[in-house]
């Protein structure tokens, strides 16, 4: 997925525009990375769930 | 329609990190919540499997901390105007307030869909009406409205016990509530000590806490008589059972403690006008302020050492019982 314009280019007050990209994308990144650890977190937490709720019945229905 | 964003509320020009919506789950008070319920959840006293104990714990928090990020969404013009809450994601700038309030609704409905489907739904109910109560009956009314507002907002807080133990046998009886008094008999001068250190804050900020609306002198008092009604709802677990013998010491001793600390704040001079050159460097506490700060910091370790002795005694027992 290609950056919004406007968003890469934000200005950071002190810095030079290079660094404020580096920061947006560092953010960005970090922001990813926590995103796709809680939908990890969340698939496993589904998967816990069922089996601990369903436990044998699992295998006990009739097939 | 609600306006979203707070007119205070200042922009920066960083892009938000992923630790700023860790912040606006306020994590310190989330691990309150999960020290408490997973102490109620304990002392039920029925095994609960302890995958299913660790996703209760873990639905009672992200319920927390939703509570939190919509505190933070509305009270973001409150908080910067004030020094202790002005970092916080919203009136930083950091974190656009409609993001705050997205994230809120987003993990408010999560926890107690998850709590419910995974655990059982009395439990969900007590924890949506939690986050309801924090979020809209404190935050949104009480707050700005009534210097009672942590007197009664103290509930929202009290809760998390009843929810673990509500988590782990589906019901909540009279020792669950017994936890919940604790925190609710604890949450006012717990507050006030504080509140008498950082009045000017919540004036400027025009927040009707007791010492703002009352003056010094009554919260004071106020403090005094809360401080005497704790103790002895500190020490009711151990007539219904709940609480063995070293609870008996610990709340006892350590209630006499706090009745000290609470009568030298009533018997000084907390929270009045006193030299503005004279400051110790911790937020800028008046010397006359700090049998308050000594009371707020010992309120915490009072509480924490009640609810680990519970912790400790029915885990000792469990294991006890469990050899024998």
């Amino acid at each position: 997925m290609t950056e919004p314009e406007t968003y890469s280019s934000l200005p950071v007050a002190g810095l030079p525009g290079a660094g404020s990209k580096d920061a947006a994308a560092r953010a960005r990144r970090g922001r990813n990375i926590a995103i796709a650890i809680g939908l990890v977190g969340f698939v496993v937490l589904v998967y816990l769930v069922t089996v601990f709720r369903m436990g044998g019945n699992v295998i006990n229905r009739p097939l | 329609m609600v306006d979203i964003t707070p007119p205070a509320v200042a922009r920066a020009a960083l892009p938000p990190r992923w630790q700023d919506y860790v912040q606006l789950l306020k994590p310190r008070v989330m691990s309150l919540v999960v020290f408490t319920a997973a102490t109620g959840m304990i002392c039920a006293g029925t095994p609960l499997n302890p995958v299913m104990g660790v996703i209760a714990i873990l639905c009672i928090a992200v319920g927390a901390g939703a509570s939190a990020s919509l505190n933070m969404w509305y009270d973001a013009d409150i908080d910067a105007r004030m020094r202790r809450t002005r970092g916080r994601p919203v009136p930083a700038g950091r974190v656009q307030a409609a993001d705050a309030l997205a994230l809120g609704i987003v993990l408010s409905l999560f926890s107690v869909m998850i709590l419910g489907l995974a655990i059982n739904w009395f439990a969900a109910g007590l924890l949506a009406f939690t986050i309801f109560f924090y979020a809209v009956v404190y935050t949104m009314w009480l707050k700005r409205w009534t210097a009672q507002n942590i007197v009664i907002g103290g509930l929202a807080g009290a809760l998390p016990p009843v929810i673990g133990w509500a988590a782990a046998t589906g019901q909540a009886p009279l020792d669950a509530w017994l936890l919940c008094a604790i925190i609710f008999m604890w949450t006012p001068p717990h507050f006030w000590a504080l509140s008498l250190y950082t009045s000017e804050d919540y004036a400027a900020a025009g927040v009707p806490m007791l010492p703002v609306t009352a003056g010094a002198a009554a919260t004071r008092r106020q403090i005094w008589i809360y401080s005497l009604l704790l103790i002895p709802v500190c020490l009711a677990p151990v007539a219904t059972g709940l609480g063995g013998t070293t609870y008996l010491a610990v709340s006892a001793l350590g209630g006499a403690v706090f009745l000290l600390l609470a009568w030298r704040v009533r018997s000084g001079r907390a929270g009045d006008a006193a030299d503005p050159r004279v400051t110790d460097g911790l937020y800028d506490v008046q010397a006359a302020a700090r049998d308050a700060r000594n009371l707020f910091a010992y309120s915490i370790l009072y509480l924490t050492l009640l609810f680990a002795t519970l912790l400790g005694e029915h885990l000792w027992g469990r294991a006890a019982g469990g050899l024998s």
